[in-house]
């Protein structure tokens, strides 16, 4: 029972965030935040991409070469083919036969 | 408003391709979080009930820790806002995109993880006419992967047949690859450097566990004193 609480508070919490500025600016937006609208989102991408390596260790483990040579992999693959899905494959099988077989 | 059937199929067609790197990551997160779950003690009726309603994977592991430790109501509360604030941005940053949305716009600002962000931030469509359709399908996709693995994990527990270790780097590839793609068609590069060079120094400076918010406060600062700088100049 506590469990069910416990799950409707995260949803309902989660749900409150991501539907809350949209209930704020439903009327009228601010210039300002059509100004965020349009800058935020290479600004959130570079954000969510050093969140995703935030445990990588570049003093003890394997000194995030792995990452290193899979982030340069996908980085390269993108700029030359602009081919999303090629790119994260590739990348992602690298990345997984670096630290599974050398590392 | 009709739109004929091979529209419909082609749409379709596209916002699945276009969901597919978001996968490979979604089902094996997935797994992950079932498994973790289980092993908690709650099968996979509960992990089916926290992907589709919660629907937001790090608060989900998060949630697991939470649900077993018998935390209380208060401190859910606090944790889901201090591990889910990022969404704040993201909506922020779609209310634009999203405005004429219609029917399709509560699930749309539901389903908005990170994954489907950074697949529909950049706005890219394949006819304007269907957008919203299109953003949906890619958002309703996405969730399916991530309940079917759950699901599997409460059910399977912990048998996988071969070692997935370093999977999780998918969701991290999707990200480098975005930002990539966002570089090269954007003029100003201003902003991108300014998310990954703010969030790097607060990472730095208050570590793994409490860098996000300051990382998004730093961020929402500089934006707006280059805006007012912006201003100044014209």
């Amino acid at each position: 029972m506590n469990a069910a609480i416990l799950v409707g508070t995260m949803a309902i919490v989660t749900m409150l965030l991501r539907f809350l500025p949209f209930i704020v600016f439903k009327k009228y937006t601010p210039q300002y935040v059509v100004y965020l609208g349009k800058v935020l989102p290479p600004a959130i991408i570079g954000m969510l991409v050093i969140y995703c390596l935030k445990d990588v260790s570049l003093v003890s483990g394997s000194h995030g070469i792995p990452e290193l040579i899979a982030a340069l992999i996908v980085a390269g693959m993108q700029a030359w083919k602009h081919n999303s899905l090629m790119s994260i494959l590739l990348g992602t099988v690298i990345y997984m036969m670096l630290v599974q077989l050398v590392f | 408003m009709g739109i004929n059937i091979y529209m419909k199929k082609d749409i379709i067609r596209k916002a699945f391709i276009k969901s597919v790197p978001v996968m490979a990551g979604y089902v094996v997160l997935g797994i992950g979080f079932g498994i973790l779950l289980r092993s908690a003690g709650y099968g996979a009726l509960w992990a089916f009930a926290m992907s589709a309603l919660i629907y937001a994977g790090s608060m989900q592991y998060v949630g697991v820790g939470l649900i077993a430790g018998g935390a209380s109501v208060i401190t859910t509360i606090l944790t889901t806002i201090m591990v889910n604030a990022r969404h704040l941005f993201y909506s922020i940053s779609m209310i634009g995109r999203y405005k004429g949305a219609g029917r399709f716009k509560p699930y749309l600002i539901f389903a908005l993880t990170d994954e489907t962000y950074s697949l529909l931030c950049d706005g890219e469509t394949p006819d304007e006419e269907n957008a919203d359709l299109y953003r949906f399908l890619v958002s309703f996709f996405n969730q399916c992967y991530w309940v079917t693995g759950s699901v599997l994990g409460g059910l399977l527990g912990a048998v996988i047949p071969f070692s997935t270790e370093g999977i999780e780097f998918s969701m991290t590839a999707l990200f480098i690859a975005s930002f990539t793609e966002q570089w090269l068609t954007r003029k100003d590069h201003i902003p991108a450097v300014t998310g990954f060079a703010g969030t790097l120094i607060c990472l730095l400076v208050f570590g793994s566990e409490n860098f996000l918010i300051p990382a998004m406060l730093l961020i929402t600062l500089v934006l707006t004193i280059l805006r007012k700088r912006e201003e100044a100049a014209e």
